[in-house]
């Protein structure tokens, strides 16, 4: 299948569009959650819940012994949340670092669910089949109902996002200043933790636990290097999220053997890739032009300063000099002293240079540019 | 026991030591995820070396998926220096990626690939004894017990021969490059010791589960001592325990031996993180809730320092004016009654000659904030150990 064949099915074939629509709606709620994690500095959350969400899926199946998505992802979500309050726990009543808890948390919960799988897998039931696609996601199992329950889910946690915009805003950026405020900063919280939590347990089907984090990370890393505002950053993210799901998908569905979590992955990737190197305020390519621009122009003034250094000792400042008597000062060429004359700072006559006015009052004020 | 038995539980109890020592100095580094991070980005180079070696034992595969997870490491420092991102997100973007770029290659060549991501990633130790090493027709044992023993054996030598400068650059970097020990070819030691662990242990155990094997014994052995040599000791115990526990735990449920060792792991430490003497849950807890009691106290006897008249010293008084509960109240004038601080007349509280004397000097601790002040009180009270 090609990509036009991709887009003409998108509209007709069931499968390809209910996946098509929850990889993207997925991607949104990811992104616009995830910019949160990015912030609040919580970025491998994302990796450690979506592990510590595995025996919730296997206990969840244990009990009710039903194989129906709803109760599996609520089981999912129970035990997310107590892996991410043990997390905050351990690292606010013990000396442990936030890394050893989300790592302990993820690869025990992650072992303990491992053992309940297999230990299922040994049961007499034939219904088992299927639950370790939670392990790496299978976006082809999405059926309408589920898509569904996304919409409904990223629905809510855009009005809540709303509705506590102002709360979240400012606990992000000052906690402590929040707590004086009088808000209930334990409560909000708390709420923005769930949240993320939901986003992660829904993304376990489609993408898999390993792989969840980074549906989570890339599209608000690659929105935070476009912009400073937080609005404009949650937007962002939900767009790339949104691209990354539906290009993803395009991809893994117009080749064989081409699992969609890895794609959507490494589609984020290279938009993180893309941003990092080309956004224009902190990309690495314009960081490293305006580097060199800062340098050359450092170089000119450097000139400038000692040509004024000659130039101040005679009466008339434009007096001609041969050029020979720079040779003690290392740092110009043939091409420096075009640009200085380009900028009108010196004249260039055969061999020999003069000051201009203009040259002269730039030189003098090199050092108090603050009263330009 | 059959021999296949005990070669597994051999098998696990070295996989459980050789993880166990990287894992202490990762905890100590705070670097934790990044043995995270190295398990899941090797599988690219695991699958590259499977590709040109057809063995998942052979030493080029182990190299080569080691050299993955250096790179992983060095991947991750790169993005971290260019500070556009976080750490913590840094490492959160490296390994995604290579994983998935390791589960494309997979899949592509699912074909001709004797592969699967699910024994990269969960392992199976039950299958290790039936992977002989042939050596010259002689059946010498399994082949990952060869593995996993030179691996540990290396890990050995290299800790006792740079024990010294492991200590010194983990504790403090500073001093250990004014001493001439690069903190760096440290560092990218403990990278590539703790790289070839995971990808010798990966086979036995899965990706997932070396962190656990790594991390878990670690952290709980630094809840129990502050003794680096006593963490090390206390971590390879935690591990030999889930690794032998753990194989008979699998052996009566019948599931995954990984699994059951990674639990036995986790029930460990959720029993010292709970009742750990002095840095366990139940502890600082009580310790805090003791703080806060003896906060009150002092504010208490503060107050009656301050105030000679009868009125603001009547029992009943206090509990408006400093505004406690009734039953903290009362465990706070108990709590003075048994230290010999206060005496009630007529319900009227005045401070004992003991409990001006100790008023004076929280007084003059408060004030100057030196710890001398309080060296003869730290035996009474919680408060002034910490």
């Amino acid at each position: 299948m090609t990509f036009s064949e991709y887009f003409e099915l998108l509209f007709s074939d069931y499968t390809l569009r209910t996946i098509t629509l929850g990889t993207a709606v997925l991607g949104a709620i990811c992104g616009m959650l995830g910019s949160f994690a990015v912030l609040r500095k919580q970025s491998l959350l994302g990796d450690a819940i979506s592990h510590a969400a595995l025996p919730g899926i296997a206990l969840a199946f244990l009990i009710t012994g039903a194989k129906d998505t709803n109760i599996l992802l609520l089981g999912a979500l129970v035990s997310g949340l107590i892996g991410t309050f043990w997390i905050k726990g351990m690292t606010s009543k013990t000396h442990l670092k936030s890394d050893t808890a989300l790592g302990l948390v993820l690869s025990l919960f992650f072992g303990f669910g491992m053992l309940l799988l297999t230990f299922i897998q040994k049961q007499p039931n034939a219904n088992q089949a299927g639950l370790d696609k939670y392990l790496f996601g299978q976006a082809a199992t999405l059926v309408e109902d589920d898509v569904r329950l996304m919409l409904i889910v990223t629905g809510i946690s855009l009005c809540i996002l709303l509705l506590f915009w102002k709360e979240f805003k400012i606990l992000l950026f000052d906690a402590d200043y929040t707590k004086t405020l009088g808000f209930n900063t334990k409560f909000i919280d708390v709420l923005i933790t769930f949240f993320i939590v939901l986003a992660i347990v829904l993304g376990l089907q489609t993408v898999g636990v390993v792989l969840m984090s980074a549906m989570l990370l890339a599209p608000a890393a690659a929105a935070r290097q476009w912009t400073n505002r937080l609005s404009m950053m949650i937007l962002l993210a939900a767009i790339f999220g949104i691209l990354s799901g539906v290009i993803g998908t395009a991809i893994s569905a117009s080749q064989n053997n081409l699992s969609t979590g890895p794609v959507i992955v490494l589609v984020a990737t290279v938009f993180v890739v893309f941003s990092f190197i080309f956004s224009p305020g902190r990309g690495l390519l314009f960081r490293e032009i305006r580097f060199r621009n800062n340098r050359k122009d450092l170089q000119l003034k450097k000139t400038l300063q000692f040509m004024y250094g000659i130039a101040k000792t005679h009466d008339n400042i434009s007096h001609p000099h041969a050029i020979r008597i720079l040779n003690n000062f290392q740092g110009f060429t043939k091409k420096s002293l075009q640009q200085m004359e380009d900028k009108e700072w010196i004249t260039l006559q055969g061999q020999q240079w003069a000051l201009t006015h203009k040259g002269f009052n730039e030189a003098m004020n090199l050092y108090n540019k603050t009263h330009d | 026991m059959t021999s296949p038995q005990i070669e597994i539980q051999v098998i696990a109890a070295i996989v459980a030591i050789s993880c166990a020592i990287p894992g202490v100095f990762l905890v100590l580094r705070k670097m934790a995820l990044i043995s995270d991070a190295i398990s899941h980005s090797i599988l690219p180079g695991i699958v590259a070396g499977f590709f040109i070696t057809q063995d998942l034992n052979s030493p080029l595969l182990i190299l080569l998926a080691a050299i993955t997870g250096v790179i992983t490491v060095v991947l991750v420092e790169t993005i971290q220096k260019t500070g556009l991102v976080k750490e913590d997100t840094a490492i959160g973007l490296v390994f995604p990626a290579l994983f998935s770029i390791g589960v494309i290659l997979i899949a592509k060549n699912a074909n001709d690939v004797h592969l699967d991501i699910d024994a990269v990633l969960l392992g199976e130790l039950a299958f290790a004894p039936f992977d002989r090493l042939i050596l010259s027709g002689m059946d010498v044992g399994p082949k990952s017990l060869w593995l996993m023993g030179s691996i540990l054996l290396i890990t050995v030598s290299l800790l006792f021969l740079f024990f010294k400068e492991l200590k010194v650059s983990t504790f403090d970097a500073g001093l250990s490059s004014a001493l001439g020990i690069s903190p760096v070819v440290m560092h990218y030691g403990l990278m590539s010791v703790s790289s070839v662990t995971v990808v010798g242990a990966f086979d036995a155990v899965g990706a997932i589960l070396v962190v656990a094997l790594m991390i878990a014994p670690a952290a709980t052995a630094y809840l129990l001592t502050s003794d680096l040599k006593r963490m090390i000791g206390l971590s390879i115990g935690f591990g030999l325990f889930a690794a032998i526990g753990g194989y008979w735990v699998a052996h009566v449920l019948d599931a995954s031996i990984s699994g059951s060792m990674t639990s036995v792991l986790g029930l460990v430490f959720l029993g010292v993180y709970l009742f750990a003497p002095q840095k366990g849950l139940l502890a600082v807890l009580y310790r805090q809730k003791q703080q806060r009691t003896e906060v009150s106290l002092i504010t208490f006897l503060l107050h009656l320092n301050n105030h000679s008249e009868e009125n603001e010293r009547h029992i009943n008084h206090l509990n408006e004016h400093i505004n406690w509960q009734k039953v903290r109240s009362k465990t706070v004038v108990d709590l003075a009654l048994k230290n010999n601080m206060i005496t009630i007349k007529d319900e009227v509280v005045s401070l004992t000659d003991k409990g001006n004397d100790f008023t004076q000097r929280a007084l003059e601790y408060i004030l100057t904030n030196k710890d001398e002040r309080i060296e003869t009180m730290k035996d009474d009270f919680f408060l002034f150990r910490g």
